[in-house]
């Protein structure tokens, strides 16, 4: 009785996965043509993230559950180098209207590799493919927590292909864990524009190939919380903007 | 009247025609003990206990996901994945709970086959659909990824099971069906067995919030505030029972042992706090002392609520609300005829 119980709940929960991925499909299929950027316009917008403020330790990691984790690894949740701080979503919020965007046709990828994910942040935008890889010896489940999106949890054993994966709406600062390795967190930020960057380890970050026009940039962190800035920026433009981050309690983290 | 009044002592041999505590005549039973059954009933109760430890361990490892498909495991029905990192905890509750709906299904059969008394075979039928149902809840966990509502009710519905466990097996017991019972009238409001009823609702309400801090669909402050009720509550019915009805070694035993938890419990639920919400507000992984305190705070609630189960059935068949309490007023008014 049991598992025909179980075995009604599996049909029932594959159905509605695959009636959301055609969905998701037609979406794609049904996107309009992208708004044309005249590329001898466009300008830079660039910057640095700082940290204010008495960096927090890094906690240590005890891997010892699954002897296939080898090597140290440490909490990533606030990085923080000489004042800089690293792993800060920067995406342009606001200004774009309603231009539409060519998705990329290469995969962003997402590597599991020492039992921690790289990178820890990731941006990708609607619909662009997510390629999940174990570099690991050792099964990895990989399970979405999103609000707007899909949950999905899949198993990924060592040497198994790549998992290929999508979102369909936008999300900031979704986050991704392995509940067979619980310290295993990071975030994957889904924007409709390719205007995103994060930071790397001494807080710097690009955003290349804006057109002309007012923006809101946001910075947001998984642990502090967002930052909005406004820029105006003309054709062949580059402009600076920079923020600071102080320790939490000083700002709202994201839930 | 005097003999109808409060406390009076009823000790008379009734081996073919009962007086049941409530004052009606029974046609008694001759039930026989029977050990196996029993060794086995017990044998079930603790497999249990440690079932709800097992699963426990899943919760506050964060490993409930870790085996991400249900009935199987990894797409196999019988093999052992490695069991490593969460899949130890979640893989292992799965084991430790087919062998517990086994030894449910084992107890159910002989149950039905072996005992005369009816009820006592509806309720070994009764604990075979609670552990299926169970078993459901836990697959609907996982393939639905962890809503509060259905983990809430998973949690609470193993301790429910728990409890029905530990009863056949004092039902099952040699005391239980070979004892004459030493009854005492009960004249007092509310009634013992009104606040041993009370205590079980507290507990409850108090098993559900718990549960639902624990798998995130609500904050702790209700889990917290309503555990000073559960502690007046459970300590007003311990003392009463403590205080009139000592001598009852059969109410005496489980009340101490309800007392002596829900301090201990009242401790538990302290360092829990202090581990997961204060100090672990920010923890990167399960750390071992949260892990520890939260695990022997689910343990020991079961153990408590059990006990409550055990000490509200001791005092239904010991303790009886008096006689004339329950007769409508006109009846009990000769004035009134």
């Amino acid at each position: 009785m049991l598992a025909m119980c179980g075995l009604l709940l599996m049909a029932a929960c594959n159905k509605k996965e695959n009636t959301e991925q055609s969905n998701n499909a037609t979406e794609q299929q049904a996107a309009p043509a992208a708004t044309p950027i005249d590329p001898a316009t466009v300008a830079t917008v660039n910057g640095t993230v700082k940290f204010d403020g008495t960096a927090p330790k890094a906690s240590k990691i005890d891997m010892s559950q699954d002897p296939a984790c080898k090597g140290a690894n440490e909490a990533e949740n606030v990085v923080v180098s000489g004042g800089d701080l690293a792993n800060v979503f920067v995406y342009v919020k606001d200004g774009l209207g309603n231009r539409t965007f060519d998705m990329p046709k290469d995969p962003v990828v997402l590597d599991q590799s020492g039992c921690r994910y790289h990178p820890h942040v990731l941006g990708v935008m609607t619909g662009q493919t997510v390629q999940i890889k174990n570099d690991d010896p050792t099964t990895h489940n990989i399970h979405p927590t999103p609000k707007d999106n899909r949950e999905w949890n899949e198993s990924q054993p060592p040497s198994s292909p790549a998992l290929e994966k999508s979102f369909a709406r936008e999300e900031i600062m979704l986050p991704v864990k392995c509940n067979q390795h619980p310290w295993m967190k990071m975030y994957i930020n889904v924007v409709k524009s390719p205007f995103y960057a994060v930071t790397d380890k001494s807080g710097k970050y690009e955003i290349k190939g804006l057109p002309p026009g007012d923006y809101t940039i946001a910075f947001v962190h998984e642990k502090l919380g967002e930052q909005d800035q406004k820029v105006t920026v003309a054709a062949k433009d580059t402009k600076t903007v920079d923020t600071t981050f102080k320790p939490e309690g000083a700002g709202a983290g994201v839930q | 009247m005097q003999a109808r009044s409060a406390r009076t002592r009823l000790r008379v041999p009734l081996p073919r025609i009962l007086l049941d505590p409530r004052g009606t005549l029974l046609k008694a039973i001759a039930t026989s003990y029977n050990p196996k059954l029993h060794r086995f009933a017990v044998v079930l109760a603790c497999w249990t206990f440690l079932l709800i430890i097992a699963g426990a361990l899943v919760t506050s490892n964060d490993a409930g996901l870790s085996v991400p498909d249900w009935p199987t495991s990894f797409g196999s029905w019988y093999k052992i994945p490695h069991l490593v990192g969460g899949v130890r905890f979640e893989h292992t509750h799965r084991m430790i709970a087919q062998v517990a709906g086994l030894l449910t299904i084992v107890l159910a059969l002989w149950t039905w086959r072996a005992e005369k008394r009816r009820w006592l075979r509806y309720l070994a039928v009764a604990a075979l659909g609670t552990v299926i149902l169970q078993g459901v809840l836990g697959g609907l966990t996982v393939l639905l990824y962890l809503p509060p509502a259905v983990s809430s009710a998973h949690a609470a519905l193993a301790q429910t099971f728990f409890c029905i466990a530990v009863v056949i097996a004092i039902f099952t017991g040699r005391r239980w069906i070979e004892e004459q019972p030493r009854v005492e009238f009960d004249s007092r409001k509310p009634s013992l067995f009104t606040l041993t009823l009370l205590s079980i609702f507290v507990l409850y309400v108090q098993l559900l919030l718990g549960a639902m801090f624990r798998h995130h669909g609500m904050s702790w402050w209700p889990h917290v505030t309503h555990s000073a009720i559960v502690a007046f509550v459970l300590a007003w019915t311990a003392v009463r029972a403590l205080s009139v009805y000592s001598q009852i070694e059969a109410v005496r035993r489980p009340a101490i042992l309800m007392l002596l938890l829900v301090i201990g419990q009242l401790c538990l639920g302290f360092t829990a706090f202090l581990t997961r919400v204060s100090w672990g507000r920010d923890a990167v992984q399960p750390e071992l002392p949260m892990v520890i305190s939260t695990v022997a705070h689910v343990a020991v609630g079961a153990l408590l609520l059990a006990t409550t189960v055990v000490l509200a059935i001791q005092v239904w068949r010991h303790v009886p609300v008096a006689f004339e309490e329950r007769l409508p007023q006109a009846q009990r008014d000769p004035s009134a005829a």
